[in-house]
């Protein structure tokens, strides 16, 4: 145990883990007691699906180091899927936690079936290309989704991208009625499914990157060319990578759509992934625990300062901007280094350390 | 007659890319960046224009002027400001930077001026033309933006081949450092570079209020990325390729949306982009570059 406690990246991985259990324990409590206000009750879902978004968005972003802008995408096939299932099994499956569970497979798996055929063809692009395609892709999604009926009766279901294909008979229900949606989810999102979902999405993240695959993934953002030369391949491991970031991008959408009665891709655009990306870049580039801290601040912020709220957006791209310059510029690199906190702390110490021994040598 | 009505009004919009796409070209080509907040100009450029054109109730050449002055100096300051601390850093810092710079724009617009669209009156004077006993009409805009559109194409072209500063920025776009070392100012002809890509913004941020006669903070946004495809299916560096994609886009979305699904115009206009990335991602008149180690 001894030994196992000293690596310094378990260590790190358990203080995560501790920290999203106590967060629970807290708000459990405060929600259970009564005493957390309905307006923080109604974040505690949300703010789950955001922190598994951020984490599965930076394993793109930070760690494969390619810039995707369409992780809502995901998100929104997992919350479309997982509904229609929903819905359609309303009736037959009586277990609300059977069925949520089963939602969450179909919203994971077909979010990460997308991730493949979209990642086979664009992971061989990169850069600047990668992140216009993800951008597309995410469009071309929310546009399907927003003309898509679908309902079904006692002949089967009936899928059709004009009010009028879809022909029911009596007994018939429509579950998707394009841009108003689906409606009458039932709500089997609870805060303490969504704390597991962020522990088995820290888990399994947190071991990829540590994995071999996770070095080989690691490698490819920090040098395509040598990578390929060691012999990684680079299209699988890239691959892998996308794959499991959109699976979990499509946890979290269906984690986030059955959290509502109503479903529209409003929730599932552009902004949303620009938001995401702000808890990752924010958070820091490959840090996990920062993501999950920024996505958590940023969620709740905005609730707290009301009045506040028109300025949200503008101050995120203020966000944007400083942290990247601040981060990357090879300019501000130097400055950067003389004055960081760290230095001061360890000169300190020094200086300390050097009196002391001034003093035993007197 | 419909369908060549529906050509026509394509070739139009493809013309509006066309111009949208020659900046995102050259400031690809020279920065070697994805300038994000490009869209975001042509909104700019329709909220000067407005602002003053009709708020203000000045002259319509006035206003025009004014558009295309303020958009000048917001790319050069937008490029001083952002992107010029990030010389040299990862291309993902670059472009998350200009992400926030387009969003920064739409929101500062959000703030001044509302999310309620504001109408846009025409600036084109022009009487629209009929054809074939008034089946067939040609708006006024349609016809100004075809000729604006070449105009430009042929006024670019020879700017960039005839001139010193054009011939710097052919330079530069080849290989920095030793066009630096000939001589050539390589921050001035990048700010050069933005400077001419942001006016053309400001122009055909205009011709689309008018041909759409609204403007709401997010008016930029969908033709830039649709304008940034139609230079990717062109080829990217090249203006000639600027100016085929964009009009092969522009036909594609116009006839989609006839004749396919309203709603799925932009989806298909998309797919394009994903196919010709997959089948030949240099585009149409791009080079193929051989990556060096």
């Amino acid at each position: 145990m001894k030994s196992l406690l000293q690596k310094k990246s378990t260590r790190n991985n358990l203080i995560t883990y501790g920290a999203v259990i106590v967060f629970y324990a807290v708000f459990q409590t405060l929600a259970t007691t009564g005493s957390l206000k309905s307006l923080y009750k109604g974040l505690l879902v949300p703010i789950c699906a955001y922190v598994i978004l951020a984490v599965s968005l930076n394993l793109t972003v930070g760690i494969l180091g390619e810039l995707s802008l369409g992780h809502a995408g995901f998100m929104c096939i997992g919350a479309y899927s997982s509904v229609i299932f929903s819905l359609a099994t309303h009736e037959t499956i009586k277990s609300d936690f059977l069925r949520f569970l089963l939602a969450l497979i179909i919203g994971g798996v077909c979010a990460a079936i997308f991730g493949i055929i979209i990642g086979v063809p664009i992971l061989r692009l990169s850069g600047d290309y990668l992140a216009i395609v993800t951008l597309a892709f995410g469009e071309i999604i929310k546009n399907i989704c927003n003309v898509l009926y679908i309902g079904y009766d006692s002949n089967g279901f009936q899928v059709g991208i004009k009010d009028s294909s879809v022909q029911l008979a009596e007994d018939g229900k429509m579950i998707l009625k394009g841009a108003m949606g689906a409606s009458d989810i039932p709500k089997d999102s609870t805060f303490t499914i969504g704390i597991i979902l962020v522990l088995i999405t820290l888990f399994v993240v947190f071991n990829f990157v540590d994995s071999r695959a996770g070095r080989a993934v690691m490698s490819i953002r920090d040098n395509r060319i040598a990578a390929q030369s060691t012999g990684i391949n680079i299209t699988k491991y890239k691959l892998l990578a996308f794959t499991i970031s959109s699976f979990f991008a499509g946890i979290a959408g269906t984690l986030y759509a059955h959290n509502y009665s109503i479903l529209t891709t409003k929730k599932y655009d552009y902004n949303t992934s620009i938001a995401i990306l702000v808890f990752v870049v924010l958070g820091g580039m490959g840090n996990i625990r920062g993501s999950i801290i920024a996505a958590l601040i940023l969620t709740v912020l905005p609730e707290i300062l009301r009045g506040f709220s028109e300025y949200r957006m503008l101050i995120y791209s203020v966000v944007l901007i400083a942290m990247m310059i601040y981060n990357s510029s090879p300019k501000l690199q130097g400055i950067k280094e003389k004055y960081s906190i760290k230095r001061i702390l360890d000169a300190k110490k020094r200086a300390k350390a050097l009196g002391e021994n001034e003093k035993e040598a007197e | 007659m419909s369908f060549i009505s529906y050509l026509i009004s394509g070739i139009s919009l493809g013309s509006i890319y066309a111009i949208i796409a020659l900046g995102y070209t050259m400031v690809y080509g020279i920065a070697k960046m994805l300038n994000f907040a490009h869209g975001d100009i042509i909104m700019v450029g329709g909220y000067a224009v407005f602002t003053i054109g009709i708020t203000c109730g000045m002259n319509k050449w006035i206003a025009m002027l004014v558009g295309v002055v303020v958009c000048t100096v917001l790319g050069i300051v937008i490029e001083k400001v952002a992107y010029k601390p990030l010389r040299g850093a990862s291309s993902l810092a670059v472009l998350i930077t200009a992400i926030g710079v387009s969003y920064l724009l739409q929101n500062l617009a959000l703030l001044i001026f509302g999310s309620n669209p504001k109408s846009f009156t025409s600036v084109v004077s022009v009487p629209m033309i009929k054809l074939a006993n008034g089946e067939l009409t040609i708006t006024g805009e349609t016809i100004v933006t075809i000729i604006v559109c070449i105009i430009i194409m042929v006024v670019l072209t020879l700017f960039i081949n005839k001139t010193k500063a054009g011939r710097a920025m052919l330079a530069v776009s080849e290989d920095k450092g030793a066009a630096q070392l000939m001589g050539v100012n390589v921050n001035g002809t990048i700010a050069l570079t933005f400077a001419i890509g942001s006016a053309l913004a400001a122009v055909a941020g205009i011709l689309l209020c008018s041909a759409y006669p609204q403007i709401i903070p997010t008016t930029g946004a969908m033709p830039g990325i649709k304008a940034f495809t139609a230079a990717v299916f062109g080829g990217i560096g090249s203006i000639p390729g600027a100016l085929i994609g964009g009009i092969i886009l522009g036909v594609i979305e116009s006839l989609g949306q006839a004749y396919i699904s309203s709603q799925l115009a932009d989806a298909i206009v998309f797919s394009v982009l994903i196919i010709v990335l997959l089948v030949k991602p240099t585009g149409i008149f791009g080079k193929k570059i051989n990556e060096k180690v």
